[in-house]
């Protein structure tokens, strides 16, 4: 088995709908997951094991979705898949079987502790299963075979999900069913251990059994989910359904139930969408948002006009008044409070840091909260949290992966169980926030890695833009793993951050060449490759990232060379963009600040000193170093016919990609609604 | 000539350095030093053209392989070379006319030396060389009236020796060669100074009010172009492509700026960004190859790409004296100049990661800093040149009419 081909080789494999919070009695297999998951998957030895991306096999798999409703997804999947009869039938048996013993109202409810996406390691597990068989004989192989390989010490392969297909034949179901029930009983921290032990004690067929009743046990909760889901964006028919449609009759049986269930979960997802940018040009939100604000700042005289929807503010003047405000407020703790100044004066920059350093800030922030008096938890910290993102934006634009970390956190505060202690909230959420870190970011960059080496070959040039960590890391692994190549770094102005790319691949012995990007078409006849990374990409392929990523991506395009984007899928949104103008972020922050700001916070015993901090260059792009010193004048600066435009993003159609590295694997652009569709829910609706 | 060739040496040393840069400065002093070239060249009685060319082309191979990539100093070269070509021929035209009108006799003294070869057959080859060698379209005249055109092969010994025989106004003939010559050099360097407002005048035509247009590079025909179109009331803004690593487009907006166009100056990398609302974008050309392609500032192929891509009209300004009757192969290495790195990088700011000793011999680290791009005839919209707007197709054409297919390959 070629690991690293699989992703592309393999036949396409479903996973049936959400495979979310929904299994409703304590008999699910959950709790095991929630931690032992990324532990055991960080210590497969497979390369693809190691990582969330496992468990989840490439979009272009999904086949359509099983509701009219959300017929995205099939449109998007471009890959003829598995009739959804199959399925259908599968699940309508599954509800008969289950409708009884599962109570889909009290699973919708979030009563049950936040369960995590410890789906990571079965699904793994049964990604290994795929690559290895055949797509003839995936289906009816696939649990056995996803089993026994990496992850058969893995009680809870929840796997039921992808399987999906007729062929698993009923009665073996309700064999597992039976034993599943006997099994689970415990809570869930019983229960964790009692699987590290069951890990130990029992036998394969043991294990097998187990996991199979855990899977139809979800199988079950899953269809039920999907009606759910189906209801909740439908109208419900009210005539009674029959019985081999379970689509029509699936809201008729949960009806009486979830009715209400729906209703909410419709406003949670409402709620979780995000709220649209501030529109800057509206002029009574802006001064309703300025009296609030912590950060002063003084809106730049010289807006550019196209522009207006979007803050333009004078560079550097907020600094020094922060860096002196540190102490004295208490509104914002002082882990966001650094965070946000790290970000402002673009000391932490790129996406991953950023999310990375913010989440670290608000576990810091949960680990030092107490809920005040006559005060909800749940409620208290959510406005706590708002409070600090509020000041985060105003420090700087939250990037798009940012914002979704931070719905993840949201989310993860309301599912908060009421019965739990404060400590015990303050420490699961941390937990989840680490596993988030963990799962989302880091091993996501270990899958992806391992994914895109598998597209270096020796003799090849390869190019990238800026400064991608995704790319870095790519570039030192093809480079340790012995293939031969040689890097084109392109940069553009005013941030130079492929200078800080090359400094570290030539320190490691790379082959590197330095250009600008607008030599890019000169040099771009040489190059066999393009990676890039990303800052996000929307649901309708467009890749919205470091500003002249678009140029690149097109002249990678025009001289026929791939353009790869690496991406991990926290990072992309349902959001679409077609072009960079509606949503973007103008430039503002001198480089130069950076350390001097950062010396003061250190340093500082709760009294700043003054510290004189020049308040920069008014814009970084007019601060060129021309020879003969023409630099532009004071007087230039103040022109109102003179403006200077510094934009951070653009978005690249995705008609310029060819494909999208991403830890489920590597897909067109077009599958990037899929992905968003079907994996978005189980951290939205966990 | 001992001033005239130390003048050459210094211009060409110029040239070498890369002292003077933009094709109208170069195209500017090279058509000077011609000019001094040809009023110095002593012209002997035979064969003054053919001398005069000589003398301008051993001149114009020393300018152009002193700086290759400055196609101008090429395309000037060969101007001049037509020019003293046009002159010989219209100078042995009127010659033969007035020969005709004043001796009759002597006229058909010669007319019988041309007989004695056969004299139909003779001149209509003859107008036809004479036609080819000036890569004139043969006029309805021409064809019609073939006589005088015998003695129109302009160095050709005959008629050399023809006018040479001739009686005593010879030497007048001869002082009027080299007169009209730098006549028409002047006429040149005129057409070279004014092509801006000649460019700029058709500005009223191609932008409309609240035009966005986009321009990148530092070019004075554009900046000539735009004010045109401001000075006749019309209102539109202008973004600037900056153009790193020479910050050539900071120069620009300064300009701009000084006379009141609402300029916005973006990072080269927002171009495609900033692409979707701009109406029109506008650059000035380095060189316009004969099959319309443009060689043009770095970055220039990207923006014309990104205009492609929006269907945004790229409208390439070019003065007559950067149309070059050469076709490009290759164009992106072989009419390109590699700049210094320190544009980019600080030397010595990667000494300290490079590991010189590893011994494997090339270095780890190469950088690219190139000078021009090239935008292949596909993705023009419109040349604007001093006598009028046209298609990428019709270059070749165009170019036709300047330039003596002799004198393609110097």
């Amino acid at each position: 088995m070629d690991p690293r081909r699989g992703p592309l080789a393999v036949p396409k494999v479903r996973r049936v709908g959400f495979f979310t919070s929904i299994e409703p009695s304590p008999e699910t297999p959950r709790p095991n997951r929630s931690l032992s998951g990324p532990a055991e998957a960080i210590t497969s030895s497979s390369p693809l094991s190691d990582s969330p991306s496992g468990q989840f096999i490439s979009p272009v798999q999904i086949p359509p979705s099983r509701h009219h409703s959300d017929n995205l997804a099939s449109r998007a999947a471009p890959v003829p898949v598995p009739g959804p009869s199959a399925f259908r039938r599968q699940l309508a048996n599954d509800r008969t079987l289950h409708v009884g013993s599962y109570n889909p109202v009290d699973s919708l409810l979030g009563t049950s502790p936040p369960s995590s996406n410890g789906e990571v390691s079965e699904d793994s597990g049964s990604l290994f299963g795929f690559q290895r068989s055949d797509s003839a004989k995936l289906s009816a192989s696939f649990p056995n075979g996803g089993f026994d390989m990496t992850v058969a010490v893995r009680a809870p392969g929840e796997s039921e999900a992808k399987v999906a297909t007729a062929s698993t034949s009923d009665g073996r179901k309700k064999n597992v069913e039976a034993s599943g029930e006997s099994e689970s009983v415990a809570t869930k921290p019983r229960k964790e251990k009692e699987t590290r032990s069951l890990k130990e004690k029992t036998s394969k067929a043991e294990r097998r059994a187990i996991q199979e009743a855990q899977r139809a046990a979800k199988a079950a909760a899953k269809g039920e989910g999907s009606k759910r889901a189906g209801e909740s964006s439908r109208p419900k028919p009210s005539k009674p359904a029959k019985q081999p449609q379970p689509k029509k009759e699936a809201p008729q049986v949960t009806s009486s139930v979830s009715e209400k269930r729906a209703v909410s979960v419709e406003k949670e997802r409402r709620m979780d969408v995000p709220q649209t940018q501030m529109q800057y040009d509206d002029k009574s939100r802006v001064d309703k948002a300025k009296r609030r604000s912590v950060v002063e700042q003084t809106e730049s005289k010289n807006k550019v006009e196209l522009f207006l929807h979007l803050p333009q503010y004078e560079r550097g003047n907020q600094l020094p008044n922060l860096s002196s405000n540190i102490f004295t407020l208490d509104t914002i703790h002082h882990a966001v409070y650094k965070v946000g100044l790290q970000h402002l004066a673009g000391d932490i920059a790129g996406d991953n840091a950023r999310c990375i350093a913010m989440l670290h800030a608000f576990q810091e922030a949960i680990n030092d909260y107490t809920t005040p008096p006559m005060k909800d938890l749940t409620m208290d910290l959510t406005a706590k949290i708002n409070g600090y993102v509020s000041f985060l934006i105003e420090c700087r634009p939250l990037s798009m992966s940012m914002g979704n970390a931070i719905r993840f956190l949201k989310n993860q505060i309301r599912k908060l169980p009421v019965d739990l202690s404060e400590p015990e909230a303050k420490a699961s959420l941390c937990s989840e926030i680490g596993r988030f870190i963990d799962e989302k970011i880091l091993l996501a960059d270990k899958v992806i890695v391992q994914h895109a080496v598998t597209k270096i070959r020796d003799g090849e040039v390869l190019l990238t833009y800026g400064f991608s960590c995704v790319v870095e890391m790519i570039l030192l692994y093809a480079h340790e793993i012995g293939r031969k190549f040689r890097v084109v770094i392109v940069d553009s102005r005013p941030n130079l951050e492929g200078q800080k790319l090359l400094r570290r691949l030539v320190t490691r012995g790379l082959d590197c060449t330095y250009t600008h990007i607008n030599a890019v078409s000169y040099i771009m006849g040489e190059v066999t490759r393009v990676f890039l990374g990303a800052s996000s990409i929307f649901s309708n392929g467009t890749l919205y990232s470091k500003v002249g990523t678009a140029c690149v991506a097109m002249v990678a395009n025009a001289f026929s060379v791939p353009v790869i984007v690496c991406c991990e899928a926290y990072k992309f949104h349902e959001r679409v963009l077609l072009d960079s103008i509606c949503s973007n972020e103008l430039g503002k922050f001198p480089l130069a600040l950076l350390y001097l700001i950062l010396l003061v916070l250190d340093f500082a015993n709760k009294s700043v000193a003054c510290v004189e901090i020049f308040a920069g260059d008014p814009d970084a792009i007019a601060n060129v170093p021309l020879r003969n010193n023409k630099k532009h004048s004071k007087t230039m600066d103040n022109n109102k016919n003179l403006q200077f435009l510094n934009l951070m993003y653009d978005s690249t159609p995705a008609e310029y990609i060819s494909m999208i590295v991403t830890d489920y694997g590597m897909i067109p652009p077009t599958s990037i609604p899929v992905i968003v569709r079907e994996y978005r829910r189980e951290d939205l609706l966990l | 000539m001992p001033d005239v060739q130390s003048t050459v040496l210094e211009f060409v040393n110029k040239l070498r350095k890369r002292k003077i840069e933009g094709s109208q400065a170069t195209a500017k002093c090279t058509v000077e030093l011609l000019r001094s070239v040809i009023s110095q060249q002593r012209v002997p009685h035979s064969n003054q053209a053919s001398a005069l060319i000589d003398a301008v082309k051993a001149v114009g191979e020393q300018l152009v392989a002193a700086n290759p990539v400055e196609l101008a100093v090429g395309n000037v070269v060969r101007r001049v070379l037509h020019i003293i070509r046009e002159e010989d021929l219209s100078l042995a035209t009127a010659a033969m006319a007035g020969l005709d009108l004043l001796d009759a006799s002597d006229d058909d003294g010669e007319d019988d030396n041309c007989k004695g070869v056969g004299y139909s057959a003779m001149s209509a080859a003859v107008a036809a060389a004479a036609a080819r060698s000036t890569l004139r379209p043969p006029s309805l005249q021409t064809l019609l009236e073939g006589t005088p055109e015998s003695a129109a092969v302009p160095y050709t010994s005959s008629s050399g020796a023809d006018s040479e025989s001739k009686t005593a106004d010879k030497s007048s003939i001869t002082r009027k060669l080299k007169h009209d010559v730098i006549e028409g050099v002047n006429h040149l360097i005129l057409e070279i100074s004014g092509c801006h407002e000649q460019i700029a005048e058709q500005a009223i035509e191609h932008i409309h009010q609240n035009e966005v247009i986009l321009t990148l590079g530092s070019s004075r025909t554009v900046l000539e172009f735009l004010c045109a179109a401001k000075e006749k009331k019309r209102a539109f803004r202008v973004f600037v492509a900056e153009g790193a690593p020479r910050y050539q487009g900071h120069l620009l907006a300064k300009e701009l700026v000084a006379r009141g166009l609402q300029t916005t100056v973006i990072t080269d990398s927002a171009v495609f960004a900033m692409i979707s609302r701009v109406n029109m974008v506008i650059i000035g050309a380095h060189a316009v190859m004969a099959n319309g392609g443009v060689i043009g500032p770095v970055g220039v192929n990207m923006a014309a790409l990104a205009a492609k891509k929006h269907a945004v009209p790229f409208v390439v300004l070019a003065g007559s004296h950067k149309l070059c009757p050469l076709y490009p192969h290759n164009p992106e290495v072989l009419l390109n100049e590699l700049r210094s790195p320190s544009e980019l990088l600080d030397f010595g700011e990667f000494s300290d990661c490079l590991d010189f000793g590893a011994g494997s011999g090339s270095p780890l680290l190469q950088v690219v800093n190139p000078t021009f791009d090239y935008v292949p005839p596909s993705l023009v919209s419109l040349f604007i040149t001093d006598t009028g707007g046209h298609n990428p197709s019709y270059m070749y054409r165009l170019i036709a009419d300047y330039y003596s297919a002799d004198d393609l390959v110097m």
